[in-house]
């Protein structure tokens, strides 16, 4: 288990006092994809925000690689390896597709804009975005600003991608090519991704391994057919009546 | 693509050759005129490095064209330093007056109108302190001593005729928008957008959040003192009273409102509207003879331009031009 | 200087802090509801000002009377600016609000220039000589009035919001204005009703005002100024607050202008903001974000 790219040991957030999350403990193994699952209200985008840096957790602790980032900034973890999409997306409005993406890609090559640009496009021709690079990011539906998230977070060449409901909203056939393109990523770089998903199909496509949240705390985990017969996965998902 | 480019810079090399050439031909009003300006584009431009890229919104320039003129001319009329020597002082002055804002304003997460407010207050909190200060003439102004040889230019201590100010303004504004064009084709000027756009996205990339906003502060503070510094020699007078008033703050980033935020000629082209708005309702003015009505007709001006060009004129114009830009 | 002095100082600056707060009071009325910082406020304090020097004047009516008057125009102009005009840059961003409402700062100061002209104004009552006094204190009478009356019109306002429909129809609008609108109010007219009675205060608060200082147009950035230092000293939003934040720069006006200088009480005012804006960003008295 050393091999663990992420481990998540114990985590906590309280916030005045009431329990979002609750030691939480998990590991992302290297080259994995693991997916984050549990009903509404379960503490899953607090986790990720609490691995990210978006927020300080209460107590516990989270390694990246062998380094401690526990309550770094949501910076110095993206510049530690994370990259993380966000649930309500964040597109850079004002800025053309191409633009945002850069963005993210700067930081790499002592700040060198042409190939950034570069590297942009590569990425935009990946998540299928190529022929809208020039558009201002406001214009795009709501599916495209998905891959746009996508594509940012890719182009700061994160060793961990965090993807949080990136399926959300779209159609089969396009949550089928996000599964697609996000199996190519990890097939050919060995991308390590983590994500949280409430697209069923999305999760059992996806990933190799499944963390089940409920009421901020893990019920189970396992592979993704381990987990939906799992009796307390079954319980709170479909009520207490289920035998 | 490359062939637009080229129109525009075409554009441009065209527009800079005519400026060049005005004051063969241009009397002693217009000249002045034109000195106004190019002196408000060069300032709208510096506060433009900070709101219209940075997404900063200050409201109180008018410290750091007042640190500016008063560092380069006290520094002239007590000890002669020139210009030039008193500018990189009033830069420094300002730089440090940015930094105590920023770090303050960014660190303890004053945003939006509230920053604002801090920068008037900065602003206006100085400009009592300099009502009071008996070294710098205090409340009855500090006055430039004009040359003693009126007849002959002196670059050097920026001393001499309007032409040699015009030029001297033209090329203060060239350079800034060279200035801000490399800012913005740079990583910086992306990472300004950026933050500007989304902060805490921006931030999730990985961007030092705080330090490129301090650039930022820093670069449109140096920029705009310089400004300061011209005003003082061009005007050869100093009250604390107009100088650092909220009067200028604002007077400062009309142009660049109207003219197009974030962009880069917005700036120059919000300066020529609003300078030929002005001295067009002056004379107007003066025919129907009533005070107040040419400040009146500027205000419906600014609203209705705001009304209906509420992204400001270039954006709008340079897309009739048929002008490429992408989103700037 | 004795204590005596003192006192009286120091009750002269909270007196006229709660006809300041008064002012203010509109300000954070309009942006706690609609998130418009109104740039134009100090103006609109002028034209309440004017107007009721022209009645005392043209008509006879003093200040506290025609208070009523006063407010209920200045209602029916924050009413029609507000539906007219203010309403479609609601969503705009902040430089864009700014502008919009400098701009009409620029008509509005110009419209009273060009009527009254730049000269200063003021107006004697009978009651402008007389005091109250309260053991060793010596109390002006007109300050008493325009104080009480002030913290009346605010004890006016806060059951208006406390306990009218429309009040709480209104504080509803500011909590969640989608959800107001799901449930059937009509936004765009509380918005009116909530900008006429920022506009309201300023009217009365500026009859008041009458009473202690001479007016002239060129007061309207001053007061502007003001207003938003008192309300971030307050706290935006919150009614205490304004009455608090005015009473604060009150005091602190008529005691730097006696132990320093007159000419330096500005700079305290706007040290104390400095100092507010950066240790509690939501005021004295607001609640956190």
């Amino acid at each position: 288990m050393n091999s663990a790219l992420l481990t998540v040991d114990n985590l906590g957030k309280s916030f005045r006092g009431l329990r979002a999350v609750n030691q939480v403990g998990f590991e992302v193994p290297r080259g994995d994809i693991v997916a984050l699952i549990g009903p509404n209200g379960a503490g899953k985008t607090t986790t990720f925000n609490l691995i990210a840096g978006a927020l300080p957790p209460s107590d516990g602790r989270v390694i990246l690689d062998g380094h401690d980032i526990t309550g770094l900034g949501q910076a110095a973890i993206c510049r530690a390896g994370i990259g993380r999409t966000f649930q309500i997306v964040k597109p850079f409005a004002g800025l053309s597709v191409e633009e945002n993406v850069m963005v993210g890609a700067l930081r790499h090559d002592n700040g060198d804009v042409d190939k950034a640009r570069k590297a942009a496009n590569d990425i935009l021709h990946l998540l299928e975005l190529g022929d809208k690079a020039t558009h201002p990011a406001q214009t795009l539906t709501l599916p495209d600003r998905k891959r746009l998230e996508v594509a940012r977070a890719l182009a700061t060449r994160p060793k961990l991608l965090l993807l949080d409901e990136v399926m959300a909203g779209l159609r089969p056939v396009e949550c089928d090519r996000m599964v697609a393109i996000l199996t190519g990523l990890n097939k050919e770089t060995g991308l390590t991704i983590l994500l949280i998903e409430h697209v069923m199909r999305a999760v059992m496509a996806l990933s190799d391994h499944v963390v089940v949240l409920h009421h901020g705390e893990k019920i189970a985990e396992g592979t993704p057919a381990q987990v939906t017969s799992h009796p307390k996965v079954l319980e709170c998902y479909l009520g207490e009546d289920h035998e | 693509m490359s062939l637009l480019h080229d129109r525009r810079a075409q554009l441009l090399l065209g527009l800079l050759a005519l400026m060049a050439l005005v004051p063969l031909a241009a009397g002693d009003y217009l000249l002045s005129i034109l000195i106004t300006v190019l002196i408000q584009a060069y300032l709208g431009m510096s506060w433009n490095v900070m709101m219209g890229f940075a997404g900063q919104f200050s409201l109180g320039h008018a410290l750091y064209v007042g640190l500016g003129a008063y560092a380069g001319g006290a520094l002239f009329v007590h000890y002669g330093t020139p210009p030039w020597i008193g500018a990189i002082a009033g830069m420094a002055v300002s730089v440090l007056a940015g930094t105590v804002i920023g770090t303050l304003g960014f660190r303890f997460k004053v945003m939006g109108v509230y920053f604002a407010l801090l920068t008037i207050a900065f602003a206006e909190f100085t400009r009592v302190l300099f009502d009071h200060w008996g070294w710098v003439g205090a409340s009855s102004g500090l006055f430039l001593p004009p040359a003693a040889n009126a007849s002959a230019d002196n670059l050097w201590l920026l001393r001499g005729s309007a032409t040699m100010f015009y030029y001297v303004a033209l090329g203060m504004t060239v350079a800034a928008f060279w200035f801000s064009r490399a800012l913005l084709m740079r990583r910086i000027g992306y990472y300004w957008q950026a933050i500007r756009e989304d902060q805490d996205a921006a931030d999730a990339l990985g961007i030092d959040v705080f330090r490129t906003k301090m650039i930022a502060v820093l670069i449109s503070a140096a920029m705009t003192s310089l400004g300061g510094v011209f005003l003082a020699f061009f005007n050869n007078n100093l009250y604390p009273e107009s100088i650092f008033s909220m009067h200028r703050s604002i007077e400062l980033i009309l142009g660049t409102i109207i003219g197009g935020i974030g962009t880069l000629f917005g700036p120059i082209l919000g300066a020529v509207v609003l300078t030929a708005l002005g001295e067009g309702l002056t004379i107007l003015g003066a025919h129907i003879g009533i005070d107040g009505v040419k400040q009146i007709a500027y205000g419906i001006c600014l609203m209705l331009i705001l009304i209906l060009k509420p992204g400001g004129l270039w954006p709008w114009l340079r897309s009739r031009l048929g002008l490429a830009g992408g989103t700037r | 200087m004795d204590a005596t002095f003192f006192m009286n100082v120091i009750s002269a600056g909270l007196l006229t802090g709660l006809v300041y707060g008064l002012m203010a009071l509109g300000l954070s009325v309009i942006f706690g509801v609609m998130r418009v910082v109104n740039f134009a406020h100090g103006d609109m304090m002028v034209v309440a000002m004017y107007a009721a020097f022209l009645l005392y004047t043209k008509l006879g009516i003093s200040p506290v009377p025609a208070l009523p008057l006063v407010a209920g125009l200045l209602f029916v102009m924050g009413y029609l600016l507000q539906r007219l005009l203010i309403n479609r840059f609601l969503g705009a961003t902040e430089h864009i609000q700014f502008l919009l409402l400098l701009s009409l700062a620029i008509i509005i100061t110009n419209i009273v220039l060009m009527v009254f002209g730049p000269d200063a104004r003021n107006i004697q009552l009978d009651a402008s000589f007389e005091s109250y006094s309260l053991g060793p204190l010596i109390l002006d009478k007109v300050r008493v009035i325009a104080a009480f009356t002030a913290g009346g019109v605010a004890m006016l306002l806060w059951a208006f919001f406390r306990y009218t429909t429309t009040g709480t129809a209104i504080r509803a609008c500011a909590d969640n204005p989608v959800g107001a609108r799901v449930v059937g109010l009509d936004v765009e007219k509380l918005y009116a009703v909530t900008f006429g009675i920022g506009a309201a205060c300023v009217g009365a608060a500026g009859c008041l005002l009458l009473l202690l200082v001479d007016v002239h147009p060129h007061l309207s950035s001053d007061y502007t100024l003001l207003g938003f230092i008192i309300v971030i000293l307050g706290g935006l939003g919150s009614l205490g607050g304004a009455l608090l934040g005015g009473i604060l720069v009150g005091l602190s006006e008529a005691l730097s202008g006696v132990l320093i200088s007159p000419s330096l009480k500005s700079m305290f005012s706007f040290g104390l903001l400095i100092l507010v804006l950066l240790l509690r960003p939501q005021g004295i008295l607001g609640k956190k974000p």
